[in-house]
């Protein structure tokens, strides 16, 4: 590298160590919100998962091995020493490994979450940028009010609403996808679907927002001077722009996309963890639905942090301004 | 005109008077959405408190006979599988669906403000640590929030209203500190703090009173959220269990019998749409109106009412020189904006020629067309504005004829434009030699590299210091002084006979101008370039500029020498400007000259001579009849009727 480029590098390099050093507080603290999730339990969790008719040295017995019985710090020790180990407790119920259940269930998850939100994303630019150059300076009104209300509609609408009418329409009207599990590539069209619909519509209707208010920014006009065609202009001096104020909601739609396979696993009959961890919660069985909860929630953790990072390559003010 | 507004953050709240307050949430009916929303979520509420008491045993009633059946006129949306009337249980389930929802929202807003405001009762270090661990749950996604707390308070309404109460918590917490951070922030509460006022005494009195409204607003909002989480939980059979049930439970059954009965997922799936709808958009509709009362718009001179189509025939500016030596030829040009009432022009009847290197000044107060004229003469006013001429020639290309594309690579490479603002000029995500170097690949076929090169060695050419490395950078690591330098380089990428200079020292400070004014200078001199500057201020044009163009309402009113501009201007508007700028020997016990009265609004143009109004010289003549621009022997040209009286002294 030249020494051009050292002085912004300096910057991002400071910038990426901060910024993992705020995930690592933040995984910490989310450790600590699962650790102490089975704690604060009214009652007693293994009777509770046991039931009120198991035996009372059975219950003693398994809060015996599962450590319920050493001092809460101990216990805390413990849970993080397995944790690095990779170890985060056993099912209650089926008696397997939870990392071992999350392996099994994980790649059902990650498929459809990832293709949901690639489809978010490739339907919601296109249809955010040509409404924001259709609706730029106040134009063409209609068009404006027609999209925004139907995106705040679509937006608004929770994941299991529309896994009913799709359900309807291609399962039971016209009965070509099918409606339940996972067997070939046809099965993914609809839990996707359902999942990227909403995210979509949010991020189309951010992306318009933004690109109409960059199209009036003075280096718009600066790139109309230097007399570049139009894709130019919009593609790349407005969209990166743009893209900026939209990927930090969209990663908080990201997010919320990953809480959403919950909803749409359980309409489904997925085979992934969102519907793992209902199932654990319904019946109690509390080391699954911590495993689960950790995993999702170091996940949205990880992903707000790549956003972050997206950010301060695209706009290298945003890596400044957050100190 | 010459105002750049730098988009900056809207303020969280603005102070309230109270009595206007009610006027305002009223005014929301009147808006078609907000009046839909509110008249929805009426309905929803009256359907919560009057469907249990009428309904509620014939929801529950068994009929072993009808079971699960389609919709039928008994039964509009069939019956489950004990023979229950699904319509009548969509219609009852409204009480359990609206008010659980409710009080996990009011749980929601409670438990926020409480962990919201402990940051400023319990001083600052214990304060940010909360306020971290606020961001950090908020990162988090409502429905996994809640799915956590669901396991901690159990399945069940009890343990559903807990749960998304305390997921929903951080949201408003962090809306808590923002609010508080900006009431705080006033001067009547520091002086409040600076005078020893507790910090509860503080919170109660200031802010928690000043922030309810919008509290109110999103806590509506809120509530569609909650209502859309009830029914997610329910739906997942974590929320209200049997024999109790909301429209989450009926959709989760209904969803088995689709195939038998698409209704019975279908109504309670729509009520949940409408009522979380209803909450949604009247929040939202409420933020708008007192929110932000005045965003949107455009530029100043798009928003003109009114109509005037006035100017006369003028005489084109033919006395001076021969066609081929000409860079830019205007005869009559004139903008055009649509108005509320009609269309306004703010620019009318322009005509001016500028030669091969010949520097041309354009002076005028805010407002009186100048960089409008600019702009049109580059090419760059945008719809809705229209931009007439008899004739608009830039070296002796036609531009009003043809499309936009067969000029671009001629006014690409030769047209130069500097904008007033360098800090908002360029791309704030490109490197800066991207930015110069785009111009080249586009225009003049240069690959990616050589364009790059080319960029540099402009760099040098405007004396940015260490060009290459400035090159790397982006534009916030240049000063503003560099930035406009850059800019100027931008448009020497290409062999400009022409520079546009609209404003472009007025956001510098002094010493930078004088560098900036001399670089323009020297490139004139050095590529017999020709510049068109535009300025409010006399002396930035008397320094760069031959000639001198003074713009009054839209139109030309004079067009001397600058060197005569100090003694032989003739329209009394010029006098008054050159009168208005301070020298080394004005008198600074004196007050400044400043010109009486107001320019003419566009929309408004009197009859007669626009300037009749403030000029110390005007008669009836003037107010009754427009003076034509009429030029001299010796080519100067003033719009006034008495031009030739001398002065009296």
């Amino acid at each position: 590298m030249t020494a051009r480029g050292m002085w912004t590098d300096s910057v991002r390099v400071r910038y990426l160590v901060r910024r993992t050093g705020r995930l690592l507080v933040s995984l910490l603290v989310l450790l600590t919100a699962a650790f102490l999730m089975i704690h604060v339990i009214p009652g007693d969790p293994v009777r509770g998962a046991l039931g009120p008719t198991a035996p009372a040295d059975l219950v003693a017995a398994r809060r015996e091995s599962l450590g319920l019985n050493d001092p809460l710090a101990v216990q805390y020790l413990n849970y993080l020493r397995h944790l690095l180990a990779g170890d985060l407790g056993t099912s209650m119920i089926s008696g397997l490994p939870v990392s071992e259940m999350l392996a099994q269930r994980l790649p059902a998850t990650l498929s459809i979450a990832l293709l949901a939100f690639v489809g978010a994303v490739a339907i919601a630019v296109p249809l955010g940028v040509g409404f924001g150059v259709l609706t730029r300076n106040g134009r063409a009104r209609r068009a404006e009010l027609g999209f925004t209300s139907v995106s705040s509609v679509l937006g608004t609408i929770p994941e299991f609403l529309f896994a009913v009418g799709l359900v309807y329409l291609f399962g039971v009207q016209w009965q070509i996808l099918p409606v339940a599990g996972r067997s070939g590539p046809e099965s993914y069209v609809l839990p996707v679907l359902c999942l990227a619909i909403g995210p979509a519509a949010l991020l189309a209707r951010i992306l318009r927002v933004e690109m109409v208010a960059i199209l009036t920014a003075d280096f718009i006009r600066t790139a109309r001077a230097k007399r570049l065609p139009a894709p130019i202009i919009y593609l790349r001096h407005a969209l990166p722009n743009a893209l900026t104020a939209t990927l930090t909601i969209g990663g908080l739609l990201l997010g919320s996309m990953i809480a959403g396979t919950i909803l749409v696993e359980s309409v489904f009959a997925w085979p992934g963890l969102g519907s793992t961890i209902v199932q654990s919660i319904l019946t109690k069985d509390y080391p699954v639905a911590q495993g689960i909860v950790l995993f999702y929630g170091a996940t949205v953790l990880v992903l707000t942090m790549v956003v972050d990072l997206i950010l301060a390559a695209l706009d290298p003010r945003s890596a400044i301004g957050q100190s | 005109m010459a105002t750049t507004s730098i988009p900056g953050s809207v303020p969280a709240t603005r102070a309230v008077s109270r009595s206007s307050t009610s006027a305002r949430w009223l005014a929301v009916l009147r808006t078609p959405v907000g009046a839909a929303a509110g008249l929805l979520l009426i309905g929803f509420l009256a359907l919560s408190i009057i469907a249990p008491p009428l309904w509620a045993d014939d929801a529950n009633a068994v009929d072993t006979d009808s079971i699960l059946q389609g919709p039928s006129a008994e039964h509009l949306v069939g019956t489950d599988n004990l023979g229950r009337d699904l319509f009548l249980r969509v219609l009852v389930a409204s009480a359990s669906s609206i008010q659980l929802a409710l009080l996990a929202t009011g749980l929601a807003v409670m438990a926020g403000v409480i962990l919201g405001s402990v940051p400023l009762l319990v001083g600052p270090r214990l304060g940010r640590l909360i306020t971290s661990a606020i961001n950090i749950a908020i990162a988090f996604p409502g429905l996994l929030l809640a799915l956590f707390f669901a396991v901690i308070f159990g399945v069940g309404s009890t343990g559903a209203v807990l749960a998304i109460g305390a997921a929903g918590a951080p949201s408003f917490a962090r809306l808590m500190l923002t609010l508080t951070a900006s009431v705080i922030e006033r001067d009547y509460v520091s002086a409040a703090r600076i005078a020893g006022v507790g910090r509860v005494r503080i919170l109660l009195r200031h802010v928690l009173p000043n922030i309810g409204e919008p509290l109110v607003v999103n806590a509506t909002i809120g509530a569609g959220g909650a209502l859309l989480a009830f029914a997610s939980l329910s739906f997942l059979g974590l929320g209200v269990q049997p024999p109790a049930y909301d429209w989450g439970q009926l959709l989760n059954t209904g969803l088995n019998s689709i195939y038998r009965n698409p209704a019975a997922a279908f109504a309670p799936g729509i009520a949940v749409v409408l009522a979380g709808l209803a909450f949604n958009m009247l929040g939202e509709s409420i933020a708008q109106i007192i929110g932000a009362p005045t965003i949107r718009s455009g530029s100043p001179t798009h928003r003109r009412r009114g109509l005037r189509t006035a100017s006369h025939p003028l005489p084109p500016e033919e006395s001076r020189s021969t066609t081929s030596d000409r860079v830019l030829d205007v005869v009559d040009l004139s903008v055009t904006f649509p108005g509320a009432d009609g269309p306004v022009r703010p620019v009318r009847g322009i005509n001016l020629t500028v030669q091969r290197g010949e520097a041309v000044g354009i002076v005028g107060e805010s407002g009186s067309g100048k960089s409008l004229t600019a702009l049109a003469i580059a090419r760059l006013v945008e719809e809705p504005g229209q931009v007439d001429a008899e004739r608009l020639e830039f070296l002796g290309v036609d531009l009003l004829s043809g499309s936009e594309r067969e000029h671009r690579d001629l006014l690409g490479t030769s047209l130069a434009v500097v904008f007033q603002d360098p800090m908002t000029s360029f791309n704030p995500t490109q490197r800066m030699g991207r930015q110069l170097a785009e111009v080249a690949e586009q225009h003049q076929g240069m690959n990616r590299r050589h364009a790059f090169l080319r960029a540099i060695d402009r760099l040098r050419a405007v004396r940015v210091p260490t060009p290459a490395l400035r090159a790397q950078q982006y534009p916030h690591q240049f000063s503003g002084g560099m930035r406009q330098r850059a800019m100027i380089g931008m448009g020497l990428m290409g062999s400009p006979a022409l520079i546009v200079a609209d404003e472009p020292t007025t956001a510098l400070d002094p010493t930078v101008q004088q560098q900036v004014l001399r670089l323009l200078a020297s490139i004139r001199r050095a590529d017999d370039v020709a510049i068109l500057l535009i300025s409010h201020d006399v002396s930035v044009v008397a320094e760069l500029c031959d000639r001198v163009l003074v713009m009054y309402a839209g139109q030309i009113v004079e067009d001397l020498p600058v060197a005569e501009l100090t003694t032989r201007a003739r329209h009394p508007y010029t006098r008054a400007l050159i009168a208005a700028v301070p020298t080394m020997r004005t008198d600074l016990g004196m007050p400044l000259n400043a010109i009486p009265g107001l320019p003419v609004d566009p929309a408004h143009v009197p009859v007669g001579c626009p300037y009749a109004a403030r000029c110390p010289r005007a008669d009836d003549h003037c107010r009754g009849e427009d003076p034509p621009l009429v030029a001299d022997a010796a080519g100067r040209r003033v719009a006034c009727w008495h031009a030739d009286e001398r002065e009296e002294s």
